[in-house]
């Protein structure tokens, strides 16, 4: 009743014929600038953000109360690794957001991600259930979750609008891997403002930031990926 | 390989603009889609929308192929993910759907229901009354009610404009409304 084959509707204008889309389609045809190659992409995205992070770490960070935290080798782990695990879910998201790219590209971030996780499990195994203020029931713990989520907002606003162009054919995977590497981008820089040791409700808290993040996004992927109504 | 490279440089060609080599290109590939498709589908009608959804699928993700890579396993892709797509439509559709042998139109518990199904009998007569219809807004109705497909889709598949495809589908609701037995 719909479109159907050439053979099977002949002497009429409907169903439409594949014939007859193709006839549209070419007469519709823009000419178009080839995206770069996603790796390309990703790290165009990568050293626009990390000009910017390192901006502002340069601006805002203690240095006398970060540096030595920075030196102990579990801190030092915790820190390359959210940052690898940013790098690598950017990667990964630009892609997966071409067609012929293998969906494998999804693992990539998950050795970092689980070497960050588990970094940061140690900490709190000698840090307990401390807080670190009187800032409310969680103490600095909030102030935490309020920086991740709202670092996250503008860093995942133009990602998307990156990975947008690709017309990811399948915007689940793209979105759920590129709000993770926007969360680590954000928990990354995040390192340098929190001079302090990670406890179990700040990394509850840091877990909770993170999921919000990539929930939202994958939430919101239709809107901000699917441009399946642009034709150009 | 050779017929890869030949698509390869067809598609270079159609991502600069050139419409006859695209329209080349679109007719080469089809037949190449619909095997493929087939694998997953024996459906005749199913396959040719999923054909016809990753014709309009590639149109739109056209920049995303690099001419330095091939291009049989890019097009394959996107025909693998329409497939998907239409299997899981398909599977949707037919759990909202029986299929009956019997005369099955007594479907409402209050029989007054049942007058209008009654009166419009059997689905051939709703096919009549689409054809009844002008072939502009019967294809405005089949694109955007029937297959669902996004205004613009439907602009790309029909070659109508927007405005026009929202003008016709609108007067063809208003003329099956009319067309209806005892409305």
């Amino acid at each position: 009743m719909r479109y159907s084959r050439d053979d099977e509707t002949p002497n009429d204008e409907l169903p439409m014929k594949t014939d007859q889309i193709i006839d549209n389609l070419a007469a519709a045809l823009a000419p178009v600038r080839v995206l770069r190659p996603p790796a390309v992409r990703a790290l165009l995205w990568l050293a626009v953000v990390g000009v910017v992070s390192a901006a502002l770490i340069l601006r805002f960070t203690q240095w006398g109360a970060i540096l030595p935290r920075l030196q102990t080798p579990r801190v030092a782990l915790e820190t390359a690794a959210t940052a690898l695990t940013a790098i690598t879910a950017t990667i990964a998201a630009f892609e997966l957001s071409i067609p012929d790219r293998s969906p494998r590209w999804a693992w990539l971030p998950v050795p970092t991600l689980l070497v960050w996780l588990a970094a940061s499990g140690l900490g709190c195994l000698t840090n307990g259930l401390g807080t670190h203020g009187a800032d409310g029931p969680m103490g600095e713990s909030a102030h935490c979750f309020v920086f991740i989520t709202g670092a996250s907002v503008p860093l995942a606003i133009g990602l998307f609008w990156m990975l947008r162009r690709a017309r990811p054919l399948d915007a689940l995977p793209v979105a759920a891997i590129g709000t993770l590497g926007v969360a680590a981008t954000s928990a990354f820089v995040l390192q340098f403002f929190h001079p302090f040791d990670v406890t179990v409700i700040d990394l509850a808290l840091h877990l909770a930031a993170i999921g919000l993040v990539v929930l939202i996004g994958t939430a919101l992927r239709r809107p901000l990926l699917d441009a399946s109504g642009d034709q150009r | 390989m050779l017929r890869d490279q030949a698509w390869s440089q067809l598609m270079r060609a159609a991502q600069a603009g050139d419409r006859a080599a695209y329209s080349r290109l679109l007719r080469e590939i089809t037949p190449f889609i619909r095997s493929m498709l087939r694998r997953h589908c024996s459906h005749t009608q199913d396959i040719e929308e999923m054909v016809q959804d990753t014709l309009l699928t590639l149109h739109r993700v056209r920049r995303t192929y690099d001419p330095k890579r091939p291009f049989s396993p890019w097009l394959a892709s996107i025909a693998a993910r329409r497939g998907i797509d239409g299997l899981r439509r398909r599977s949707r559709v037919a759990r909202h759907e029986i299929s009956t042998e019997f005369e099955a139109y007594e479907t409402f518990a209050d029989p007054a229901a049942n007058s209008d199904i009654e009166a419009l009998g059997a689905p051939e007569e709703v096919e009549q009354l689409l054809q009844r219809l002008p072939p502009r807004q019967r294809q405005a109705l089949e694109a955007l009610k029937l297959k669902e497909l996004s205004l613009k889709e439907a602009a790309a598949l029909s070659g109508q404009s927007v405005g026009a495809l929202k003008v016709n589908t609108h007067r063809a609701i208003k003329a099956l409304r009319a067309l209806f037995p005892g409305r």
